[in-house]
């Protein structure tokens, strides 16, 4: 496969884990004094694990798992209200696969749909929107999931049921932005991190300039990245190298995808359909000012908060997350997930009590499938 | 010809005239069972050895859509039920075969599935020698479910067991992993993938029968559902130690790698119609390619990994140099938003 093997070559890696470890050591880092790395995206989070990133780079290396899990950081309010709609007479909900299995407190959205609710598994916005198409008796809603790189399609799909006068199409709209968290993380004063991994997908659409903060108001290095292990193994190299020079700079290690301003057709039909919603909540983190988005009113119409009353549009809330759950610890780079009494006993991926175990790319289910269960067992 | 209708109705199922038609006509006068009774009534030679075992299984089959590139439903139904009896070491001799029916399915549709079932058995050596068929309403069912169940021949001496594996053993599979899943996956058009895949769909029968005469096979498995990480998982539990594969040594189409790529799924964890991995005693392992690769169904063998000492779980060296757990999948293969 070409533009994907290139950047799963094992002898460049020996070459970039050697310089790994010559500006580990340069820096002084050790196992006991480790530089905390956050990989922010989930989906890095994975290949770390998937391809044995953790074993491979120096002891003197720590990464903290990010909230840059869409999935993970949905709070069980709002699965709750998934459930809640999907539960309606006449509705066809749809969702991403991997949103299917996220406990709420009552059921998950495949528990629902084994007790009767017609819940769909899309792999697109615009496969909901073919859906509405083809059931005019029917209200497809669409759960609008996820961070920057899913945003944009949703916008559009809107767009489009506009275009076509469709009134049978609405969004359960929990897009949420990266930049947000990221500084609500940085406010915390037990936060130790030292440089960030970039999510490069998202980058892709917004460009690096919104993480201009951090290198400039928290003086952090960050470096945008890609998603191949080569492409992971450079940009921490390239972190170390700021750290060690002391520089704290935005730099973009995936330029193959990632353009400086991003892309302004996204951009655009963000902005035309979305507004801010003053907070959001986090699952693990609690509301984070600005940190989610809503459908603009000219959209209102395909706003499945306000068609039914719903969610935000219904007023405050609260919801208790379980007990003896530590996602939030997890999250913030705090807990590393093996250390959660709750790891591998009260919660696994059968039987997951927290969302960073249900998602592959949930740092809990990440460690789980792929070796940090090992970390768990007592040693040989 | 007294079948006149195009669909199936209820009445093909009530028992009546109707449904004396349709069997007569769709199944029967294909499978052209010897007995005219309610049962089959059977002998054969191989169950005369002494120390011989008969060998019984059962599964049912249930796939939308019921045609796809590579096969179908009755091509399953019969190559599944046929290669669970030859992993155990059974020579396949007789299906049965039971059809639940969705009212208003075509009858031309039944006409090819029960076509591609006769040929399927033909090529394999077995005999459909019993049936049932049942109409269900609407919506009750997908068009068309059909559970076979088949009977086979363990010849004396041979036992095939997980527990037999023994740490130093090599794995070997018979061809490429997971094109039936991807090919299921890009035939169910959800996700617009268009791709020349096909599903490796085979009834593996005589590929057994060639590697048990060739080598002391210890055990086998055909990764179905849940691909080839949970068929090595359940061997693993079973023999008591670690089974380490190699990710380099993996046969995949780069169609199937690239399916796997855009849609976030483990081609490991991909299901297979036609591939089975077994366990050899490492001195064997040359004789067992060797015989493996003279069957069509064996053209592809190769080895991917071996047992090993240590806790009963499945390890991957990665082509990166890494090393991982693969675990059993849990619940279905989520696709995952981005």
């Amino acid at each position: 496969m070409r533009y994907v093997e290139e950047f799963r070559d094992p002898t460049a890696a020996k070459s970039l884990l050697a310089e790994i470890e010559k500006v580990t050591n340069q820096i002084g880092a050790t196992k006991d004094k480790p530089v905390h790395i956050m990989e922010i995206c989930g989906g890095h989070t994975h290949a770390i694990f998937r391809y044995g990133l953790d074993r491979l780079t120096p002891e003197g290396i720590e990464f903290i798992h990010g909230p840059g899990c869409p999935v993970c950081v949905l709070p069980m309010s709002r699965v709750d209200e998934c459930v809640q709609i999907a539960e309606k007479p006449n509705v066809i909900f749809t969702t991403f696969g991997d949103a299917m299995r996220v406990p709420g407190t009552k059921k998950s959205l495949l528990q629902a749909k084994a007790d009767g609710a017609d819940i769909r598994m899309v792999y697109s916005p615009l496969d909901a929107l073919e859906l509405a198409r083809r059931n005019p008796d029917k209200e497809v809603v669409f759960f609008g999931l996820g961070f920057e790189t899913t945003t944009p399609s949703t916008a559009l799909s809107i767009q489009q049921a506009a275009r076509d006068g469709l009134t049978n199409f609405s969004v359960f709209c929990n897009h949420i932005t990266v930049p947000e968290p990221i500084k609500a993380l940085l406010d915390d004063p037990y936060m130790m991190l030292d440089g960030f991994v970039g999510p490069g997908h998202v980058s892709m659409v917004i460009g690096v300039h919104p993480y201009d903060f951090i290198a400039r108001d928290y003086n952090k290095p960050i470096v945008v990245a890609g998603f191949e292990p080569l492409d992971l193994l450079q940009s921490v190299l390239m972190v170390l190298i700021q750290i060690r020079d002391g520089r704290a700079e935005v730099e973009n290690q995936y330029a193959r995808i990632v353009p400086e301003h991003g892309n302004p057709i996204s951009i655009a039909a963000m902005e035309d359909v979305y507004e801010r919603r003053p907070s959001f909540e986090w699952r693990g983190l609690g509301e984070i000012d600005a940190s989610g988005l809503k459908i603009r009113d000219r959209y209102k119409a395909f706003d499945a908060e306000e068609k039914f009353g719903i969610g935000y549009a219904a007023g405050p809330r609260v919801v208790q997350e379980p007990e003896g759950c530590e996602c939030g610890a997890v999250m913030t780079g705090r807990m590393k997930p093996t250390a959660c009494p709750q790891f591998g006993k009260g919660c696994t991926p059968e039987m997951p009590l927290g969302a960073l175990m249900v998602s592959s790319e949930g740092a809990c289910a990440a460690y789980w499938q792929y070796g940090g269960r090992r970390a768990a067992e007592p040693a040989e | 010809m007294t079948l006149r209708d195009d669909k199936v109705t209820l009445s093909h199922g009530g028992g009546g005239k109707a449904m004396r038609d349709l069997i007569a006509e769709v199944f029967t006068s294909v499978f052209e069972p010897t007995s005219r009774e309610d049962q089959a009534r059977l002998t054969h030679e191989a169950l005369l050895a002494a120390g011989a075992q008969l060998a019984f299984t059962t599964d049912s089959y249930v796939v939308t859509p019921v045609e796809f590139p590579g096969g179908d439903i009755g091509k399953i139904a019969v190559c599944g039920t046929v290669n669970d009896l030859a992993v155990g070491g059974a020579k396949p001799l007789w299906l049965s075969a039971a059809f639940i029916i969705e009212e208003g399915t075509e009858i031309a549709l039944l006409r090819r599935i029960v076509a591609s079932m006769k040929a399927e058995a033909d090529k394999a050596g077995v005999k459909i020698v019993t049936g049932d068929t049942k109409v269900v309403g609407r919506g009750s069912a997908d068009k068309v479910f059909i559970t076979t169940s088949g009977v086979g021949v363990i010849p004396a001496g041979r036992d095939l067991r997980a527990d037999m594996i023994q740490p130093g053993d090599v794995a070997i599979v018979n061809g490429v992993l997971g094109d039936h899943g991807a090919t299921i996956l890009a035939a169910r058009g959800d996700m617009m993938l268009s791709s020349d895949l096909q599903s490796d769909c085979a009834a593996l029968g005589h590929l057994m029968e060639a590697t048990c005469n060739a080598v002391p096979v210890r055990a086998c498995r055909d990764a179905t559902r849940g691909g080839i990480a949970s068929a090595l998982n359940e061997m693993a539990e079973a023999a008591g130690c670690t089974i380490e594969i190699d990710e380099a040594s993996l046969p995949l189409r780069a169609e199937v790698k690239g399916t796997c790529e855009i849609l976030g799924l483990d081609p490991l964890y991909l299901a297979n119609e036609g591939t089975l991995v077994l366990f050899v005693p490492a001195e064997h392992a040359d004789t067992a390619l060797a015989a493996m690769r003279s069957v069509d169904t064996g053209k592809g063998a190769t080895i991917i990994g071996r047992a090993k000492e240590g806790a009963p779980m499945v390890t991957m060296r990665t082509a990166f140099g890494g090393s991982r757990i693969v675990d059993m999948l849990v619940g279905e293969q989520l696709p995952r938003i981005c």
